[in-house]
């Protein structure tokens, strides 16, 4: 292809990417090491409330934002360096827990209490979700034609649905007296509450987000599936290999940049787990990195919000994102320079 | 929070603009509203659409919208619904009118206890007051022959009576959920104990003897309730209520009405209300007084704001009082109160301070919120978590510009 060609191709997605993805990326890292509040003055201020019949007022000293001559908040901004990382990090907090050895004193905080179920939420799903999507291909593959269609349809539907919706729906099957959990209770016996300690809540979350992501490696891998080399596996069947070696030796192989991909997809949707903290409200015992950062972000009754904390918890992330990838970027760097030679 | 968030997602009511008698004119402008979901509400904003051209939309996180929305100019919204939390975010950007003129236009009907007067100017017009108190399963405690407990450890004693008859699931229903909940409930306890969570100057100020009592009671009373606890809000607690699952809980007036529906409560004229109790004995209720009412934006013209607070003293009027007495606890003329609203009203009687609306309380409400819960668990002491709240309110004020 000429240069000119390629050019006029790329050059519109390079533009939206430069404009939608960099520059803000650019924006915030470097807002991250500015502060930027309202000037505050404290005012007395009388202010009446309604009782039951009468009205209460009370003259109270009030910190509130200074408002100019047209009515704007007067907003001030100055350069703080690292403090907005180290507001988030509590570098000092850490180092002294890690000196005593004093893993609950780490994960008072918030940032690496968020960092550690992040992680753990991404290491424990990722191997169950190629798993179970390997399996169902295999499944499904090995189906007579007329019953394939309708089963990757259902296999499918978990992947469908909104991620919010489903995240309720599990919230509303095991809260409480939940279906789910009434069940379980009538099995086991013992009263169950699955919403009342953290490792219960992490179990859930993980089974939610291994239910909805399976079918995205399933499709992939059957998709993957079709183009094996029959000659081979028959070759092999020929030379008395079993089943298990057929796909240790033949299929697996065949499929491993296809396993790549979809591991190198899942760990970035991982790390950013969202939705489950949401949707299954799990905030009073777990949160993630994308959480705090969106706690950080979200204006409290009064309005008030801490941008720079957030755009330091967001910086980070991307750097936890960037750092766990780079093994599996390599692996794929190597893997196209040796297919190109 | 997310959770009626979600759930009013589908409940946001796009109130039709047919245009039906019982407005006194008929209106000509486009208007909006935005407001919370509850009850209330859906009465008021329901009345106001029959003067037409009239959308409300009912949002329980609508606190996070309206800053932004009424910043803009014009305005999304001509008309919002708050409370006297979500007025001072407004109030900080002057994004909201002085409402003197249009009273003094239109006001005839309001009583002088509506008025909301922020600095000699009237802000807001109230339209209902709300305030945690204790409500009680009224059969239960006369079998067992226990007294309306008006102490907090008079309500521990009547707990232990009611776990011991196991005559529902949970004792003690508690809006403790992590989000804003267990924020609120740590406050009312600290100010009821007698202290000031933040001191005139900025500076946090709960990591003293009142701190300690307060999460020690809270603590105590974690045994008697669900020990989803840390995820459960007052919709959840309301529904138990319903349900026949709790005996007592310290809920809001403005969810009262709801037990006496008989579409949805298994626990119909079981329900009564009583003071909050006090959180030491001759206290105040450790509770607080909440009010909602409407605003009307500043970045709209003079006709717009005309009409929208037509529209809204429409809303607020006698006739749809009178048609949802039971609601609320409302505060325009023509209210009866009724059985369910007498717990509000002894509550209120006792003198429980107002909500704070300050930007200060704003950040030490989340500072309570997301630091108690570890305490709760057990991850960490009482002395520790005291210290903890502080630091996080340091920090949050002085992204907020409270503290230098």
């Amino acid at each position: 292809m000429k240069f000119k060609t390629f050019a006029a191709f790329v050059a519109p997605s390079l533009f939206m990417m430069l404009l939608f993805i960099a520059a803000p990326l650019v924006l915030v890292f470097v807002e991250s090491f500015y502060q930027t509040n309202p000037r505050m003055e404290a005012v007395s201020v009388e202010s009446c409330t309604p009782g039951f019949g009468t009205q209460t007022c009370t003259t109270q000293t009030k910190i509130q934002p200074a408002l100019d001559a047209s009515g704007h908040q007067v907003m001030e901004t100055q350069f703080v360096g690292l403090d907005s990382y180290r507001a988030v990090l509590e570098p000092q907090k850490l180092w002294d827990s890690l000196r005593t050895l004093d893993w609950n004193g780490i994960m008072q905080i918030d940032f690496w209490k968020a960092l550690q179920f992040t992680l753990l939420f991404t290491f424990v799903t990722l191997p169950l979700v190629l798993l179970l999507g390997l399996g169902l291909a295999l499944a499904v593959n090995n189906l007579t034609k007329s019953l394939r269609g309708p089963v990757i349809f259902v296999s499918l539907l978990p992947f469908i649905i909104t991620p919010v919706i489903g995240a309720l729906s599990i919230r509303w099957l095991f809260v409480g007296d939940g279906i789910l959990t009434r069940a379980m209770e009538h099995f086991s016996g013992t009263d169950i509450s699955m919403f009342a300690q953290t490792w219960t809540i992490e179990i859930l979350m993980m089974f939610y987000r291994v239910w909805s992501n399976a079918p995205f490696a399933f499709i992939i891998l059957y998709a993957g599936l079709q183009g094996v080399n029959q000659d081979a596996v028959e070759a092999a069947m020929i030379d008395g290999a079993s089943r298990w070696q057929r796909l240790r030796y033949i299929i697996v192989p065949y499929l491993m940049p296809l396993i790549t991909f979809v591991a190198l997809i899942h760990l970035m949707d991982a790390y950013r787990v969202f939705d489950e903290v949401v949707g299954l409200r799990t905030q009073g015992h777990v949160i993630s990195l994308q959480y705090l950062t969106y706690q950080f972000l979200m204006p409290d009754v009064s309005g008030n919000r801490s941008i720079s904390r957030a755009e330091a918890s967001s910086m980070l992330t991307l750097i936890g994102i960037v750092l766990l990838l780079i093994p599996m970027l390599r692996r794929t760097w190597a893997d196209q320079k040796g297919r190109a030679q | 929070m997310y959770l009626r968030k979600i759930a009013l997602a589908g409940a946001i009511a796009l109130m039709g603009s047919s245009a039906m008698a019982a407005c006194a004119f008929q209106n000509t402008v486009p208007l909006k509203m935005l407001s919370a979901g509850f009850e209330a509400w859906k009465s008021a904003t329901g009345a106001m659409a029959e003067c037409g051209n009239f959308t409300a939309e009912l949002d329980q996180d609508f606190g996070k919208k309206q800053p932004e929305a009424f910043a803009a100019n014009p305005s999304l919204y001509q008309i919002g619904g708050v409370s006297n939390g979500e007025i001072t975010p407004l109030m900080n950007a002057g994004t909201i009118r002085p409402l003197d003129d249009l009273v003094a236009k239109y006001g005839q009907n309001l009583q002088p206890n509506q008025l909301i007067k922020i600095d000699g100017h009237i802000m807001a017009i109230a339209m209902q007051v709300n305030t945690q108190h204790l409500m009680y399963r009224k059969d239960i405690f006369d079998k067992l022959g226990i007294a309306v407990p008006t102490t907090y450890d008079e309500l521990l004693a009547a707990a232990e009576k009611i776990k011991a008859a196991k005559v529902v699931d949970y004792p003690l229903g508690a809006t403790m959920g992590v989000g804003w909940n267990l924020g609120e409930e740590v406050n009312n306890m600290f100010l009821g104990f007698g202290g000031q969570p933040v001191n005139p100057d900025g500076t946090p100020n709960v990591n003293n003897e009142m701190g300690l009592k307060t999460l020690d009671m809270l603590k105590k009373l974690t045994a008697y309730e669900d020990p989803e606890y840390l995820t459960s809000d007052s919709t959840y607690v309301q529904q138990q209520f319903q349900q026949g699952k709790i005996a007592m809980a310290n809920l809001w007036a403005s969810r009262a009405g709801a037990m006496d529906d008989p579409k949805e409560s298994k626990v119909v004229g079981m329900i009564e209300g009583a003071p909050a109790p006090a959180a030491m004995a001759g206290g105040k209720p450790a509770t607080t007084l909440w009010w909602d009412g409407i605003v009307i934006a500043k970045n709209i013209t003079d006709e717009e704001a005309d009409a929208a607070f037509r529209v809204a003293m429409e809303g607020l009027d006698t006739e749809m009082v009178t048609a949802h007495n039971t609601d609320s606890v409302w505060l325009i003329k023509g209210y009866v109160p009724g059985r369910l609203a007498a717990g509000a009203f002894a509550t209120a009687a006792l003198n429980p301070p107002p909500y704070p609306s300050t930007s200060a309380m704003g950040v030490m409400h989340m500072a309570m919120d997301g630091e108690v819960g570890a305490f709760l668990k057990g991850e960490r002491s009482a002395a520790d978590t005291l210290v903890a709240i502080e630091a996080n309110y340091t920090k949050g004020a002085k992204d907020a510009g409270i503290l230098k």
